[in-house]
């Protein structure tokens, strides 16, 4: 398969990158690892005039923590967030969604910044920035956006990205005491997009209680989204097995699946509430071990 | 229509090319520089028949265009053998028969030399984890799998029982 015809521009640093999408807005399409924007230009679903390559972009990687964020680069690769000795230690949600994307060759080269700005309604990030409740940061030649996840993923591959923006950072709230989170994804076979996937953070109080809880599901609707209702259904709760199964309860009430060739729509509901279980089970052993 | 040029090294040697900015990595590979050991398969990325080495790393070359590629190292099946000698790798799948139709082959040498670049002696687990890009068709894994122990030095050329099969023996046994 060939792509349609487009030029391609490499710009050496992230001004000349902004000033190219102020110009050519709306004609250009930014390039990470490709993983995502290549196999769609293959089928011709996208059709850009320029592509913007952002491999000579330097400062877009670094993974650091500050007073009260996890900071990672747009241009963090999958793999190096797998193996980032701060994610390794202390954000164990964001080592298994990263683990489990694609095959080496795809987290080799796949970024976080890529994924999340295509937006596929089944990749594996968005459900996690969600239930994270991660924020975006965008940054245009003239001004610099930080927009909640919760507001940024709009429909099937629509972003609240602008086509004269660049997706620069996402921003975690930092690590604390008595918080966990895990990542569960089912899948035919391993490297396959998921048919349910399903990010959990819980936040335990002093008496053991769920404080807070973040709930992002992916597959299972036009884009990924926070499951509300299960996160309501575990404020304020001791957690229990009766309280994990009203909250994927919720999460499939909420759900929104297609029929596909991963299943009709009532066994993706089931799985969701069933994959729920398990995510909190983990995430809230993890809280505990974090106490 | 513009061309862009790209001058990249491959196997060693610097080579140069104008192409269309649309051109995939591994049509300029094969069509341009006739190396066409890399082979297509899916052509979407899941079959990994078209893995290559790119600055290092492991990579899909359909996935991939060859203005990406300008400037970097790439490094393909032709770049293995030392003249008449096979690499490692490449005795290893010969001596433990790890190919049937031989499709896939190319592809998954160059993701068995990635991995064992990142780990020496990875385990059998490590080993299917780290080849889950890359499929094969004619189902011969056991034999992939034997052939990169080979290769990482944990299993001789001439031993081979099929370590899997060692093990449902065992559990039928004790049962």
């Amino acid at each position: 398969m060939i792509p349609a015809q487009f030029d391609y521009v490499r710009p050496a640093n992230l001004d000349e990158t902004l000033k190219i999408l102020a110009d050519r807005e709306g004609e250009a399409k930014l390039l990470s690892g490709g993983y995502s924007l290549l196999p769609l230009l293959k089928l011709r679903l996208a059709q850009p005039d320029l592509l913007v390559d952002l491999q000579d972009v330097s400062g877009l990687d670094a993974i650091v923590e500050t007073d009260d964020e996890l900071r990672i680069g747009a241009r963090a690769t999958h793999r190096q967030i797998h193996e980032n000795p701060i994610i390794v230690d202390h954000y164990p949600l964001f080592h298994d969604a990263a683990g489990g994307i694609g095959d080496p060759q795809v987290r080799n080269w796949g970024t976080i910044g890529g994924s999340v700005a295509h937006a596929d309604p089944s990749s594996d990030w968005p459900a996690v920035l969600l239930a994270a409740r991660a924020s975006l940061v965008c940054r245009s030649a003239a001004a610099e956006r930080v927009i909640a996840a919760r507001e940024f993923f709009l429909d099937t591959f629509t972003t609240a990205i602008e086509p004269t923006e660049v997706l620069v950072e996402i921003r975690v709230p930092r690590r604390v005491r008595g918080v966990g989170g895990a990542y569960q994804k089912l899948e035919r076979r391993v490297g396959d997009f998921a048919t349910v996937g399903i990010a959990a953070v819980v936040k335990l109080a002093g008496d053991g209680r769920i404080e807070r809880a973040g709930i992002g599901l992916t597959a299972v609707a036009e884009t990924p989204f926070a499951a509300t209702d299960a996160e309501a259904a575990l404020e304020g709760e001791a957690p229990s097995e009766d309280v994990y199964r009203a909250a994927g309860d919720a999460a499939g009430a909420q759900s929104r699946p297609a029929d596909d060739s991963h299943g009709p729509a009532d066994y993706k509901r089931a799985m969701v509430s069933e994959m729920t279980v398990r995510a909190l089970r983990v995430a809230v052993d993890r809280a505990r071990a974090n106490a | 229509m513009t061309t862009q040029h790209v001058r990249l090294t491959v196997n060693g040697e610097v080579r140069e090319a104008d192409v269309e900015p649309r051109l995939l990595l591994v049509h300029l590979l094969r069509d341009v520089f006739l190396l066409t050991g890399t082979h297509i398969g899916c052509d979407t990325s899941n079959c990994g028949a078209c893995t290559i080495h790119v600055n290092g790393q492991s990579a899909k070359s359909c996935t991939m265009l060859a203005v990406q590629a300008d400037g970097a190292e790439i490094r393909t099946i032709e770049g293995m053998a030392d003249g008449a000698t096979l690499h490692a790798l490449q005795q290893a799948f010969w001596d433990q028969h790890g190919l049937q139709c031989g499709f896939c082959t190319p592809g998954m040498i160059m993701q068995a030399a990635w991995l064992l670049d990142q780990n020496e002696k990875p385990s059998e687990a490590e080993i299917r984890m780290g080849i889950s890009g890359n499929l094969c068709r004619c189902t011969g894994y056991v034999n992939i799998v034997k052939a990169i122990q080979q290769a990482s030095g944990q299993l001789g050329s001439g031993e081979s029982a099929p370590i899997e099969a060692a093990e449902t023996v065992e559990a039928t046994a004790a049962s």
